[in-house]
């Protein structure tokens, strides 16, 4: 450590990333989960 | 395994598991990561960044074990033609990709403060670049192979197969070359319970890598669903289709 580094403020970004982009995963893995089971089950009552 | 080849078979055991496994996966890595913030100590030698170690080693574990994952379904799916096997490993390509790249980001973040660089090309994080830019590769063969018709993707299988060459080499890439990155902390020194790291440390990382692995084994379970489920109605139109076209 030589520089005079705010160190809590990489902390933060590096946990706003995984925290933001886990979410983000999970949502979207869901949401087009939810989609293509909903289209399935359109598909079975045609 | 091929107990689990019927896909209704499969779909009853997934749709018992998603959600606790996403609800489970979530909490515990909510707290891990709040108490890794808020209330676990500063290190010595690192100070506060240390704290990053939580997100970037279980995304680092999962970004290699995701790649593993790959490499044996493509195997199931080569030699035992096992029917799930394929789905298995295009789901879970893309977290897997994603871990890798936050393992890369969250080091990159890191580095900064620890080395006094956001990069350095070493043998750990070249090969941690390349299993990333792997993933990117299989997932487009993949897409590929499933938009072309041929559902059983053998040579996104074979690639699969191909690319777990790499695993081993970011593995070891801290002992056969000279790295700014730290040697393995973990491993057999765990197990005889003589770890370097000291046991706040030791036992958050392990619980912030259960957290993320619960999250992991739902969201593959959730695209996995995805992909048989788009699957079951293609294949449902497309029947439709030819009896309108017979009638």
């Amino acid at each position: 450590m030589h520089e005079n580094l705010n160190q809590l403020a990489y902390v933060y970004a590096a946990y706003a990333l995984g925290v933001g982009g886990t979410l983000a995963l999970v949502l979207q893995s869901v949401a087009a989960m939810r989609r293509a089971e909903a289209r399935r089950e359109r598909s079975r009552e045609q | 395994m091929h107990g689990y080849a019927n896909p209704a078979r499969f779909l009853r055991l997934a749709r018992l598991l998603t959600a606790p496994l996403l609800v489970a996966g979530a909490l515990l890595t909510a707290a891990v990561l709040f108490w890794g913030l808020t209330r676990a100590p500063a290190e010595q030698l690192q100070g506060e960044t240390v704290r990053i170690l939580f997100i970037h080693v279980p995304a680092a574990w999962l970004g290699m074990g995701g790649w593993s994952m790959i490499a044996l379904a493509s195997l199931s799916e080569l030699v035992w033609r096992h029917p799930l096997a394929g789905i298995a490993a295009r789901a879970v390509a893309v977290p897997g990709a994603f871990f890798a790249l936050l393992c890369l980001a969250t080091g990159s973040i890191w580095g900064r403060p620890a080395w006094g660089a956001w990069w350095v090309w070493d043998g750990r994080l070249t090969s941690m670049l390349v299993l990333f830019f792997l993933y990117c590769a299989y997932i487009a063969l993949a897409d590929a192979a499933e938009r072309s018709g041929q559902g059983n993707g053998r040579i996104a299988a074979i690639f699969g197969l191909v690319g777990a060459v790499n695993i081993p080499i970011i593995h070891y890439s801290v002992i056969w070359w000279q790295s700014l990155h730290q040697p393995p902390s973990l491993g057999a020194s765990m197990l005889s319970g003589n770890s370097p790291m000291a046991a706040p440390f030791l036992l958050g990382l392990l619980a912030s890598t259960l957290g993320f692995s619960l999250l992991f084994g739902g969201v593959v379970l959730a695209r996995m669903r995805t992909i048989l489920a788009n699957q079951q109605a293609e294949a449902r139109l497309r029947r439709r289709a030819m009896e309108l076209a017979d009638a």
